[in-house]
Formats: structure tokens, sequence, C-alpha cells
């Protein structure tokens, strides 16, 4: 293979892994032991051979969610050894290679931890609460007809590129995860701050924060408390300062909005 | 509802209330530490005897003791709401392990626990003092003034209010590490250009003022 260290050995591992038949199932750490596994593989590629061992055996292998496996899609969700997407700055599951890992070494693997985010079996869990805050204001309306040229409304490129920078995430939920309060203002703010800094944002502006904010803290998330965690362990870096624009954002269209409600 | 409290029930309004409380008694701290100064005089008392006498009755000074309780008020009841509330949002099963203490500071995680010792204090110290005050007859000094120079002798000949004071200080101390500039940031006052002068000033802040606070007692014990 391409770029694989041809010196890399093999590991053994001991896996401890969350397993819970359904949502209602009362789950428990259940122990493994993996083989022969390449220092190259992704932590992903090693559960797939754990499964594969699982099914030769006879056993349920392990539900876990996976889908690109490069990094966008932000399904491969996994709390290891007590971090969020593992100990690993800057990565989601798919990125994280068994290098990071020595022979011998004892994983605990478990699903994302919050109300809001029940377990529907073993380590996958339901992130629907994510898509109802989306729908609540997480769009922008435009006008269909012919294409309109490319860069028509000037915007700067500081704001642009900080809209960019807030547009990268890819509401893996890592943030609510490894949150003390398992608070979604991490996810909630980089897509109303994305919105609000750019002109195409405008029409919903107030709207926009009023309703996801609302559906944010009706789906039973934590209030934030400033603490850092989510940023520390965001996979693609989503800043504090989202936080404070969204703060920002909501007070002031409590204050002039119309809206009476 | 109507929108105002709609918008103070929020977790986003709710916090507003914490960093508003927070930094109102921020601004008490500075007055109440500006007062208590007059005890370092080596004048037996007489001047901070006349400020606390001031305090005690001008009609302003009576006033804001109403906001300050009001203030004081919502911020432990919201305080202590809101992490009963984001502890259960966490839901009932935690992770088998759990490293948070690699993304994030202990005290940033302990503000509950740290405002509840501050609380405890604070109920002593207002028995200690204001409650003797305002609710029992004090002797007084040659001045004419309530003797409250008397009350701190004698509070802090004893070592276990020494110490809880200075716990209380501490745990003031660490309160405010975090909340000085974690309200700036709740409020939306998060910016480029600023954030890192209101970091450090957060920091020279409730450095200055517990440890002042906290050399009150020592000095007694010690040297009075
Ligand atoms: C002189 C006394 C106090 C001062 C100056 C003070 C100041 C502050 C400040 C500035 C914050 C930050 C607010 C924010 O993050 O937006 C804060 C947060 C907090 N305070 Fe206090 N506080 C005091 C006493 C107390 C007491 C007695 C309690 C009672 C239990 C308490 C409980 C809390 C809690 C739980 C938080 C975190 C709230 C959150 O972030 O959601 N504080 N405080
Ligand atoms: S599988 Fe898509 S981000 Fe990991």
């Amino acid at each position: 293979m391409a770029g694989s260290n041809p010196n890399a050995k093999p590991m053994n591992l001991t896996l401890k892994v969350w397993r819970q038949k359904n949502r209602n199932a009362q789950g428990g750490i259940v122990d493994y032991q993996v083989k022969d596994i390449s220092p190259d593989m992704s932590f992903l590629e090693m559960l797939d051979v754990l499964n594969e061992d699982l099914l030769r055996q006879g056993e349920e292998p392990v539900a876990f969610d996976h889908d690109c496996r490069e990094g966008i899609c932000g399904s491969c969700n996994l709390f290891i050894n007590g971090r969020a997407h593992g100990p690993e700055p800057g990565t989601t599951t798919c990125q994280l290679h068994m290098r990071k890992f020595n022979d011998g070494d004892t994983i605990t693997i478990e699903p994302w931890r919050a109300n809001a985010f029940p377990v529907n079996k073993d380590l996958s869990v339901d992130r629907s609460a994510f898509d109802r805050i989306i729908q609540a204001g997480g769009y922008i309306s435009v006008n269909t007809g012919g294409t309109p040229d490319a860069n028509e409304i000037p915007i700067p490129k500081d704001i642009a590129d900080r809209a960019f920078e807030a547009a990268t995430c890819i509401a893996c939920g890592a943030c609510v995860a490894s949150c003390k309060n398992a608070s979604a203002m991490l996810f909630v703010s980089a897509k109303v701050s994305q919105l609000a800094l750019l002109p195409q944002g405008h029409v919903e502006r107030k709207s926009r924060v009023e309703n996801m904010v609302a559906q944010m803290d009706k789906e039973g998330f934590g209030a934030c408390t400033n603490i850092g965690s989510c940023a520390a362990e965001c996979p693609v870096g989503i800043s504090l300062e989202n936080i404070a624009i969204l703060n920002r954002e909501f007070l002031s269209a409590k204050a002039t909005s119309n809206n009476l409600a | 509802m109507s929108w105002i409290t709609k918008t103070f029930s929020s977790s986003i309004g709710r916090k507003i209330i914490m960093a508003v409380t927070g930094l109102f008694l921020c601004t008490f701290l500075v007055v109440h530490l500006v007062g208590n100064l007059q005890l370092f005089n080596a004048d037996n008392g007489a001047a901070f005897n006349a400020y606390s006498e001031f305090m005690g009755h001008n009609p302003l000074i009576r006033t804001m003791e109403i906001v300050l309780v009001l203030g004081f008020g919502f911020h432990i009841y919201e305080g202590l709401a809101l992490a009963a509330k984001n502890r259960a949002a966490r839901g009932n099963q935690r992770y088998v392990v759990d490293h948070i203490e690699q993304n994030s500071s202990w005290h940033s995680r302990s503000m509950a626990l740290l405002g509840s010792i501050v609380l405890f204090f604070l109920i002593v110290h207002l028995y200690n003092f204001f409650g003797s005050l305002r609710f029992t007859d004090v002797p007084r000094d040659a001045n004419g003034n309530e003797d409250a120079y008397a009350l701190v002798l004698a509070a802090f000949k004893d070592p276990l209010y020494v110490l809880l004071y200075v716990v209380g200080q501490v745990a003031l101390l660490y309160h405010l590490l975090h909340g000085f500039s974690s309200a700036f940031q709740t409020l939306g006052l998060t910016h480029r250009k600023y954030t890192p002068a209101i970091k450090f000033i957060g920091y020279g802040f409730s450095i200055v003022v517990c440890a002042a606070f906290a050399a009150m007692p020592i000095y007694f014990y010690f040297f009075k």
C-alpha cells in the first residue's frame, strides 16, 4: 500500500465497547480482543475487523455510524478513551489512525451521551435533534430563475473567510458530546453566525436566531457555561467567538424583532 | 408568556441574567473593598466605624441594598437552577471513561460548587456583621458611631472564622477567574481586539480583590 510503513508492527488490543440492544434496553460495556491490527488502519477499519470476527462467531456486530470515511459527513461519532473522536485534536473518528495507539492498549468506546441524542443501538445515536434545529431556521430564501453571476454581491474577504470557517461545521455533535452541560450552542452558533455574516442570510436574520434557539431549548440541550470543551474537541475548529455572535444576534433579535410571541 | 418573559426564560436569556448580575456583583465587590480598606487605618477603627455608620443610614445606599439583594437572589437562583438543568441535559447514563480534564479547566467546570462555597461564606458573613449591626444594639465608639470595628476584632480572634473567610475568598477567586471574562462572552462582547484585555483585567481584578479581602482576617488574627 502506498505510504504504508513496512516496519509497522501489527497490534493486539482490548476493546471495551458499549453494547445496547435498542433505545429502551439497559446497555453495558462488553470486552473484546482484536488481533493483528495494522497501525495504518483507521479506527473505523479496526472496528470493521472486530465486526468481521463477531460475524464469523455468529454474534451480532457492533452498530456504529459512518458514511464518507473522509471527515466530511460527521456521522462517525464515537467517544474514545474519554474524548470525543478520541485523543487526537482536529480529527473525526474516521481520520483517527491506529498508529496513535500502542500494542496491548485497552480502548474504551462509548456513544455520544446527551438526553437530546438518545442511543439507537450500541454506538449509534439519534442526532435528528440537530436536523430539527436546522429546519427551524438554518436556511436562506432565494429567488428561483436565471443563475446569478458569481460574486454579484460584494462581500469583504475577511467576512467571507469568517463565514466560511463557521460553515465548515459538519454537525457531528462532538460539541454536545464533550460539553459537561450537553449544550448545542457551538453547533447552533456556527449556523447562526455563518448566515448572519453574509448578506444572503439577512432576510431571515432575526427570525432565524429566535427560532433556532427556541428549538434548541425544546430539544433539551443544556445552556453554555463558556467552559470551552466544545471548541477544544471540534474536529473542524469552530471557535467560541461564534457563541458570542449567537448571543449578540439573539439579544438584538429579541430586542428589535416584531415578534411579540 | 410575553416576549420579555420568553426571552429571559430561554437558555441564552437566563445566561444573560447570570452575566449581568455577576458583573453587578463585581462592582459591589469594589465598593465593599474600598470601604473595608479603612480597617487597615491605625486609628482603632474610627474611620471604619464612621464609614459603616454612613453605609447603614444613607438613603441612597439603603436603596442600592435592595438592588444588591435582588442581584444576589437572581444570580444564586438562576445559577443553581441552570446547574441542575445542565446536569439533567447530560442524561442519567454518564460516560464510563471521561477525560474532560484534557479539554477544559477545573474551575470553569465548577462554577456551581465554587458559588455554593461563596454562598455558605456569605451567610456566615452576614450573620457575623450585617445581622449584628442591623438587628441588635451595638456599643458605640468615642465618636458615637456603632463600633463595627470591635465586631471585626472579636470575630477574627477565632481561627475558625479566619479559615472560613480565607477559604471563601479562594472560592471567590476561582469563581471570578472564569466568571469575569465569561460574562463578557455571554453578553456577546467578544472581539479579537478587546478580549485579550478583558481576560487580563479579569485575572487582575480577581486576584487583587480576593487577596485584599483575604488579607483582612489574616491581618487581624496575627497583628491585632
Ligand atoms: C460576590 C459574589 C459573586 C460574584 C461577584 C459572582 C460573579 C459571577 C460571574 C461574573 C459569573 C459569570 C456569568 C457568565 O458566565 O455569564 C458567575 C457565574 C456563576 N455564578 Fe456567580 N458570583 C458570585 C456569587 C455566586 C453565588 C453565591 C452563587 C451561588 C451558588 C453563584 C453561582 C454561579 C454559577 C452557578 C455561575 C455559572 C452560571 C453559568 O455560567 O451558567 N455565584 N458568577
Ligand atoms: S465517516 Fe464521515 S466524517 Fe467520519
